[in-house]
């Protein structure tokens, strides 16, 4: 198992590269010098050419592109994102302020969509055919095919302004210094309700249908039938047998989720005012602010690979047929 | 008598329509007996297994009929009474080993589980039976096969795990599904073996349900030859073979190819095909197949004539096979 | 013999005033004629109704206008076509010729049996055909802007039936108007990525080895990108004009069509019927195109049919935040901006473009679905005897 643990670290590493690359390539293709393009976008045309030269200069933009390159990769590698246009602060400090916002919301709303959708997959299938499983059926098509945002609005709607449960925005209210510690953290629970169900709920859904689907498909297996005609309890043959067989390609899904929510939460972000990510690669590609760009989109590449790397781990560890691939028969 | 059922009947209730799989076949299953029920693919064979103890799927059930075990209807008992009985009374062997077992749990950990459940065995208890158990079996160094998955073994050696799975509990009856159809010719003896020395071993009876006639002749006391969901000869092994006394059995035999005098004579096959079960012909099913159909045989399938004390026979006309 | 040339005018006569009515008289192909009747009375009432607006598209040099003009031209052409044709047809005795049973028919009978999946493709035509007909269809000009403050944040009623947004405009008009962005950029931007993923990845799969690891290596890292984020950055590279908004929305999903239908080609790879095409010495190419794309394509019009989905959806969701396709030109995402910020005073602004783009995601995926299902009946079969 860990042969192949390390393998998939050592396919990682390309995968990392390329993504670099590819970033560093996009954002050189814009038809216009960076600079150029962010002052033109601040309306500071009026800035004196040798103050542009300068700027140029500072941001290295004044060297052959390969050189560029070459030195933005080893900045990268060191950790240094270099330096945002728009606040004049390292990128990484930026970053780093508002990563732990959007990994609160997707690994909550990852939580959220996992047991919600294993639980209701599950009495689904084992209610084939019910009312229940039939609605269920239909309904997680719907939700999964409503637009996320406009379920975060018609929700601010109904549950904010017009029953005044839940709050429209922010991550805490304005009078959170005057709470007690119980309070503030109820304050922060009670902000993160919205979003991260509307963040969450298409993904339960889809992992809803997939967990259905998936149970009934090992519920006709053959070994099933035998462990039935063993005498084993029913619960015993749903929860153990066929349960363990159908939850092992989920893990592989949720790797798969895990890109779908960070790219949900950006809307999801900008509608509830969240401090996280999304909203600041939004600002940043309003403002043309390069260095951000760049960083926001790396970041979230990795964050993507690394998931995806503990799913598969995770797989490996669960199945025991794919680890004793090359062994023969004994 | 340990087994006995009465007019089973069970059907597949499918938008084409109703599927006979089981139509009202009788029978029974005496002690330490090897019964042989014997029949093409597709004839119903397994449901009819699969009915005895109440596991059809569906859109399957079973319809109508008793199932007399142990002087106990089956197919009256609760659903917690009917699962204690599986497995401990009644042990299934699977066709395909491969398919039948738990891909991600081990050999020992699928057979200890059993043992446990069944037997009240502690963990310790059931793992010492349980290799104990795959060494009868004829599995080589059973402790490290003991931890081993599924997909580790070799066919034969599925099979065999397969089957200690099913003894484990020393249960009365033993069902096997076609336990040697998906071996090689040469792990089928050593199944074949292996069986008739459990049989001995635990006093078991044996329900044998196969289409090959060669595994028939090895092990079986009497055989029943099914067509269409229904039961069309009845008798003792011996005596089947000699001289059948159904037009299909007869085919049957026949079209075994034979080594030695006569091997130079064609094979001869049964002429049509097996009808489709949502259409059946009207009265005798095989009539029209058959060498000595006519039209009383389209009126109404026939029930079993008593050929003698033992052997029966659904045919109109058998006193002419 | 006179008496049945004269019907026969009469019925000719019928079918170029009002095509269909000849189906329904001779019974014959009544679903084709039903459909051919309802579209041609559509069309007249449209006519009919908005006679003022189609005098004013023959003056007018506007795109949208000729292009809704030119298309109820060809439907009704079509239409007498068919008509006549059929009607024709039902005076002569006709031998029919069996219909082969081919994977494609099979799979369009189990289609149709699937009555939610029929409903979605009606309602995504419906939807396609008022995008066309938009300017027929629009009940005001969508950037006509008159007395502000009077007309701005109406609430629904029967003059606006979806209410004004903050600049008085009709938001009725403006989210049919809205619809031509948000169809065609789906439907182009799909069309793009599975022509160029099907050609990558069925060339990937089928040399395999070396050129397969190269080629997917590149496929690999793009897929690495969450899709939103890789959007966000190619819209703030280049500007958000509908055609980049197309070539953007293309150029980032046929990765992952490529990946899927290199699954596809090596898994047919291995059947014989690739062996006997190459045992008969036919060119790669035609293997490819000829053989194994046919038999592989099925999954990937199921996942297209979801591409067009999360494209509208992805389109919708850069203009909401403002960075894809900017006011004046309306389309269903920014309108929904507008809405968020008149979240307290006008609850419909966000409603209703995001209601319409709800129905046509959700139909869609419907769409898809039933797509699934009519190609792969497995799931439905279960194992007996």
């Amino acid at each position: 198992m860990w042969r192949h643990i390390l393998k998939r670290l050592a396919q990682a590493i390309p995968l990392t590269w390329g993504i670099l690359t590819i970033t560093f390539f996009i954002s050189h293709m814009a038809p216009g010098d960076p600079m150029d393009m962010y002052l033109e976008e601040q309306r500071q045309r009026q800035v004196a050419p040798e103050i542009i030269e300068l700027l140029r200069q500072k941001y290295g933009l004044d060297l052959p592109i390969h050189i560029q390159y070459v030195k933005w990769l080893g900045n990268v590698v060191k950790g240094d994102f270099g330096e945002s246009f728009r606040y004049r602060r390292p990128v990484l400090d930026l970053i780093a302020e508002r990563i732990p916002y959007t990994l609160q919301l997707t690994l909550l709303a990852l939580l959220f969509s996992t047991s919600l959708g294993i639980i209701i997959g599950i009495v689904s299938a084992v209610k084939q055919y019910s009312a229940l499983d039939k609605s269920v059926t239909l309904g997680s098509l719907i939700i999964y095919s409503i637009p996320g945002f406009w379920m975060a609005l018609m929700l601010v709607l109904v549950f904010s302004v017009y029953l005044g449960w839940l709050p429209t925005s922010q991550t805490r209210s304005m009078d959170y210094e005057f709470f007690s510690l119980g309070g503030k953290i109820l304050d922060r629970l009670w902000h993160l309700i919205l979003p991260v169900f509307v963040l969450g709920i298409g993904s339960a859904a889809h992992k809803a249908r997939y967990v259905r689907n998936r149970l009934l498909e090992v519920l006709n297996e053959e070994y099933i039938l035998s462990a039935r005609a063993r005498g084993l309890r029913e619960k015993m043959v749903i929860f153990k047998h066929a349960l363990r067989n159908a939850m092992i390609p989920l893990v592989t899904i949720l790797g798969l989720h895990l890109p779908a929510l960070l790219s949900g939460s950006v809307l999801i972000e900008s509608i509830f005012a969240w401090p996280g990510m999304g909203t600041l690669a939004v600002g940043a590609v309003g403002g043309r602010d390069y260095p951000v760009m760049m960083a926001t989109l790396m970041i979230s590449a990795v964050l993507t690979i690394v998931g995806n790397l503990l799913a598969d781990i995770t797989y490996v560890a669960l199945d025991p047929r794919v680890s004793y691939e090359k062994k023969k028969p004994v | 008598m340990l087994l006995k059922v009465e007019n089973l009947r069970s059907f597949f209730f499918l938008d084409e329509g109703i599927l006979r799989a089981v139509d009202d076949i009788s029978f029974h299953v005496n002690e330490e007996e090897t019964v042989a029920l014997v029949g093409e693919s597709g004839c119903g064979k397994t449901i009819a297994a699969l009915s005895l103890i109440d596991l059809i799927p569906s859109p399957g059930r079973v319809v109508k009929g008793k199932v007399y075990f142990n002087g106990q209807d089956l197919l009256k008992l609760s659903a917690e009474h009917m699962r204690r009985i599986r497995g401990k009374m009644i042990g299934f062997v699977f066709q395909e080993p491969s398919m039948a077992l738990n891909p991600v749990f081990t050999v020992g950990y699928q057979i200890a589980e059993v043992l446990r459940l069944h037997m009240g065995m502690g963990v310790k208890e059931a793992e010492r039976e349980t290799i104990r158990l795959l060494g009868e079996t004829g599995i080589p160094e059973p402790e490290k096969r003991f931890k081993a998955y599924p997909f580790e073994l070799s066919g034969g050696m599925q099979q065999r795990a397969l089957i200690a799975l099913a003894v484990s509990c020393h249960p009365r009856l033993l069902i096997a599904d076609e336990p040697t159809t998906a071996l090689d010719v040469t792990v089928q003896v050593g199944i074949i073996d292996l069986l008739r020395h459990l049989q001995k071993l635990y006093d078991m009876a044996i329900l044998l349900i196969t289409h090959d006639l060669g595994v028939v002749a090895e092990m079986a006391d009497r055989i029943m030859v099914m067509y269409t969901g229904k039961i069309v000869e009845n008798a003792p092994a011996v005596d089947i073979f000699k001289e059948p006394k159904h037009p299909y059995t007869k085919g049957l035999l026949g079209s075994i190819p034979k080594l030695g005098k006569g091997s130079k004579n064609p094979l001869q096959g049964i002429p049509g095909a097996v009808p489709d079960f949502l259409d059946l012909p009207p009265g005798c099913t095989f009539h029209p197949r058959c060498e000595l159909g006519d039209r009383d045989c389209r009126k109404k399938f026939p029930k079993l004539f008593a050929v003698d004390y033992v052997r029966h026979s659904a045919c109109y006309k058998y006193y002419k096979v | 013999m006179k008496r049945k040339n004269r019907f026969k005018k009469l019925i000719l006569f019928g079918a170029l005033v009002l095509p269909g009515s000849g189906h329904l008289l001779f019974k014959k192909n009544t679903k084709l004629g039903i459909h051919v009747l309802l579209g041609s009375t559509v069309v007249a009432l449209l006519l009919i109704f908005r006679w003022d607006r189609f005098v004013h598209t023959f003056q007018s040099r506007a795109f949208d206008d000729w292009l809704a003009l030119i298309f109820i031209f060809l439907s009704w052409s079509a239409m007498v076509f068919i008509s006549v044709k059929h009607t024709y047809e039902s005076l002569i005795e006709k031998i029919k010729k069996p219909k082969i049973k081919t994977p494609l028919v099979l799979a369009s009978r189990r289609f149709k049996e699937n009555k939610l999946a029929v409903i979605s493709l009606y309602v995504i035509c419906i939807f396609y055909i008022i995008a066309i007909l938009a300017p027929f269809l629009a009940t005001h000009d969508p950037s006509a802007i008159e007395n502000v403050l009077e007309t701005r944040y109406q609430s629904p009623s029967w003059e606006h039936p979806f209410g004004t947004d903050e600049y008085g405009r009709d938001l009725y008009s403006r989210a049919l108007y809205g619809a031509r962005v948000s169809l065609s950029v789906g439907l182009l931007a799909v069309l793009i990525a599975i022509t160029i993923g099907t050609l990558y990845g069925s060339v990937a799969g089928y040399f395999g080895g070396f050129i397969d690891s190269l080629m997917m290596r590149f496929v690999d890292v793009f897929i690495a990108f969450p899709t939103f984020f890789l959007l966000l950055m190619l819209v703030g590279v280049f500007e958000a004009s509908i055609v980049a908004m197309i070539l953007i929305l293309g150029l980032t999903s046929w990765p992952g069509t490529a990946r899927f239908i290199r699954g596809e080609v090596l898994s047919l790879k291995e059947k014989q019927f690739t062996e006997a095409a190459r045992a008969i010495g036919l060119p790669h190419r035609t293997i490819i195109l000829r053989h194994l794309i046919p038999n592989g394509i099925s999954p990937v019009l199921v996942s297209a049919a979801m591409m067009v989905s999360s494209m509208i959806y992805s389109e919708a969701g850069l203009s909401f935040l403002g960075i894809g396709i900017r006011p004046p030109t309306p389309t269903w995402g920014n309108m929904m901006s507008a809405g968020r910020d008149a979240l307290l005073v006008a609850w419909w602004v966000a409603l209703f473009p995001g209601g319409i783009l709800a129905a046509t995601m959700l139909s869609f995926n419907l769409l898809a679905d039933g797509l699934r299902d009519a190609f792969d009946p497995k799931v439905l079969m279960r194992r007996f005897l």
